[in-house]
């Protein structure tokens, strides 16, 4: 089992009547809320975090790519990554990753992996989101009607530029390369792993298992709103007749320790709120462009993380219910391991991330969750799912 | 949700083009010189109070966008001149050379492409709030995106008044609440894969080679496509006419008389 410590870096200052006065934290927030300087200041607060992490005992480092958005400050995940290749040596470095329809073209994918493998001598995992309805279809203008089409074609060239021995042309429908030949090539053969965070599409699920890639569920709710997505990804794996090997998941969980239950509502309570409150405070008319689920996808009712039925429900936790519903697990390194052992196994996840920076959450106090949670958490549920191979671990990292 | 209704029962046609790779159902009803009419986004497409008026002393086609009720096949079409080539074919299908055309919003923007790429197809082309030009000074609103609760604002004078509420009322039992609702998605989609992520897919360059007599009719309170596209539209097509009258950006739909009797006398 591998335990990954996953940033958004998020803005941590937003105004204390942000949702009441601006409409989304995303797509449309408006400069006059950002401040430059404390960025720049927060860059190198989050990249000190995920430094720490490694040195405590995580094995991988999560950075992932959304852009107009407070909550996310990495446009480019693959800065991140670079800058922390050269100061860490053993944890694997997983981008989650880069949304490949906005590339263009998407060699620059290929490209930039390859460089980042060779520079972690090994370490990348490669994720290949669709991307958010906001940060494709509204940040980057791409037509939601083609996204997944563009998607598919731009994963083909990616894995064709690290796979094929010689240059190729590629006379695709988004993108033609007449000299398709890559300078570098990754380090890992035939390719480092691919990893797909996906939101719960139906088709992403058949894919993933297809290709026999690692298919991570990236929510803000919890394991148990998460059961009925694993589920609907473990079913189809079922259906091709592959082995069910719990390394085949990843999952994303929001995770507060502390030395007591009580303790944890103290420290951790109000950038839990700012979290939930702020950072997915999403106008409905961004939550989803029209054609970005598929017709298969809308029929099977899974809805959108944000917008307003999301918002409804949102407005209305506290810490209790963050808790009882399982968005948070929080409390005692007691409770925290016994929720997240419930976590791992009910969901058969055999790569969990967890998000230990949440929301305002100050460096000291990340510093201080992070520590706990690795010292007091980690040993206990590393070896959940003993006997299983993981095919889809980067060959470079720390295993 | 739509402004179904008028007194006529058109006839239904599902017309096969491409061998089958795409089908449009077409209504038609009426009798005299064929009149096309294109719907927009906010309309469910098919028949209405307008339509009727003007069927009177037309042959009234109102084909249904791919994508949207019984016509397929939008996934093989590309952009909005693949679309307007398709359109090209119907017409063919229907056995019309030539027409008026007529449409609303998106509707004005496949009509004005259409009687640009093939002026010969286009008698006379009336355009009500056509789609199709950016103005950074005055963007038209982005409406596929907007909530339910905040188009109506937008779309109607009085979103209060009978023919608004009317459109608006979603079904109450639960599976057909769901189902129009997933209609309304997979309506907006079809038509947002032409026109996403800014309507200008340059037409402009194109509105040169219209010869049809065109009226550019607007409302003077359309919050959705401001004002100042009408006289862009007019200036844009040679010799085009403009009557701006009383009313929002359904116009057609909140004084389908008054609509009509301003398309009539055009046509007449």
């Amino acid at each position: 089992m591998k335990i990954c410590f996953f940033h958004l870096m998020p803005y941590r200052f937003l105004p204390a009547d942000f949702e009441q006065r601006y409409r989304s934290v995303w797509v449309d927030v408006p400069h006059s809320l950002y401040d430059a300087q404390k960025v720049g200041d927060l860059y190198h607060e989050y990249l000190d975090e995920l430094e720490f992490a490694e040195q405590s005992g995580f094995d991988g480092l999560c950075v992932n790519e959304h852009h107009n958005n407070a909550y996310g400050l990495m446009p480019s995940p693959n800065l991140m990554a670079s800058a922390l290749t050269r100061r860490t040596s053993r944890a694997a470095i997983v981008v989650l990753g880069n949304s490949l329809a906005a590339y263009n073209p998407p060699l620059r994918v290929a490209e930039e992996f390859a460089m980042l493998d060779l520079l972690s001598r090994g370490r990348l995992v490669a994720g290949f989101p669709v991307g958010t309805s906001m940060d494709t279809n509204f940040a980057y203008g791409i037509n939601p009607a083609t996204l997944r089409e563009r998607y598919y074609e731009a994963h083909d060239l990616v894995i064709q530029a690290w796979t094929r021995p010689e240059m190729f042309s590629f006379n695709g429908k988004y993108t033609q390369i007449r000299y398709a030949n890559i300078w570098p090539q990754p380090l890992q053969k035939p390719h480092p792993p691919v990893w797909i965070p996906g939101g719960g599409s139906v088709e992403t699920w058949e894919w993933t298992a297809k290709l026999d890639y690692v298919y991570c569920y990236l929510s803000y709710f919890g394991y148990k709103r998460g059961q009925a997505t694993m589920d609907g990804f473990w079913d189809v794996v079922a259906r091709t007749g592959a082995e069910d090997n719990p390394n085949r998941a990843g999952f994303l969980q929001l995770v507060c320790v502390a030395d007591t239950d009580a303790e944890a509502e103290r420290l951790y309570a109000e950038h839990v709120h700012y979290f939930y409150q702020k950072c997915l405070h999403v106008w409905e008319g961004f939550s989803e462009a029209p054609g970005y689920r598929t017709l298969k996808t809308m029929q099977a009712g899974i809805r959108p993380q944000v917008g307003a039925e999301a918002r409804k429900i949102r407005q209305s936790l506290d810490w209790g219910k963050y808790l009882d519903a399982g968005y948070v697990i929080a409390g005692s390194p007691q409770t925290v391991r016994q929720q997240l052992t419930e976590c791992v196994q009910s969901l058969r996840v055999g790569h969990l991330m967890v998000l230990l920076q949440i929301g305002s959450m100050p460096k000291d106090l990340t510093l201080h969750n992070t520590a706990l949670f690795a010292k007091e958490v980690m040993p206990h549920i590393r070896d959940l799912w003993p006997g299983y191979k993981d095919r889809w671990w980067p060959s470079g990292a720390g295993a | 949700m739509a402004e179904r209704g008028g007194g006529m029962s058109p006839r239904v046609d599902h017309v096969a083009l491409r061998d089958g790779a795409l089908t449009v159902e077409v209504l038609s009803a009426g009798q005299g010189a064929p009149l096309v009419y294109f719907h927009s986004f906010h309309e469910r497409g098919g028949w209405s109070p307008f339509l009727d008026r003007l069927a009177a002393r037309h042959t009234v086609y109102a084909p249904f966008h791919p994508g949207v009720a019984g016509s397929t096949g939008v996934d093989a079409l590309e952009d909005v001149l693949d679309l307007t080539l398709a359109y090209d074919e119907l017409l063919d299908a229907l056995g019309l050379d030539r027409a008026h055309l007529l449409d609303h919003f998106f509707g004005g923007m496949v009509a004005a492409e259409l009687a640009a790429v093939f002026p010969r197809r286009a008698r006379r082309l009336v355009l009500v709030s056509p789609l199709g030009l950016w103005r950074d000074d005055a963007p038209s609103a982005d409406i596929v995106i907007l909530p339910h609760e905040d188009l109506m604002g937008v779309l109607w004078t009085d979103p209060g008044s009978p023919i608004a509420r009317q459109w608006a009322t979603l079904p109450e039992s639960e599976a057909e609440n769901v189902a129009a609702q997933i209609e309304s998605v997979q309506r907006r989609s079809a038509m947002a894969r032409f026109v996403w992520p800014i309507p200008d897919k340059g037409i402009r360059k194109r509105l040169h080679r219209i010869t049809a007599p065109t009226l550019v009719l607007w409302g003077d309170a359309d919050r959705v496509n401001p004002l100042p596209y009408a006289e862009e539209w007019q200036r844009r097509i040679k010799g085009a006419a403009l009557s701006v009258r009383g009313g929002g950006h359904m116009l057609i739909h909140e004084t389908p008389d008054v609509a009509a009797s301003a398309v009539e006398e055009f046509l007449r």
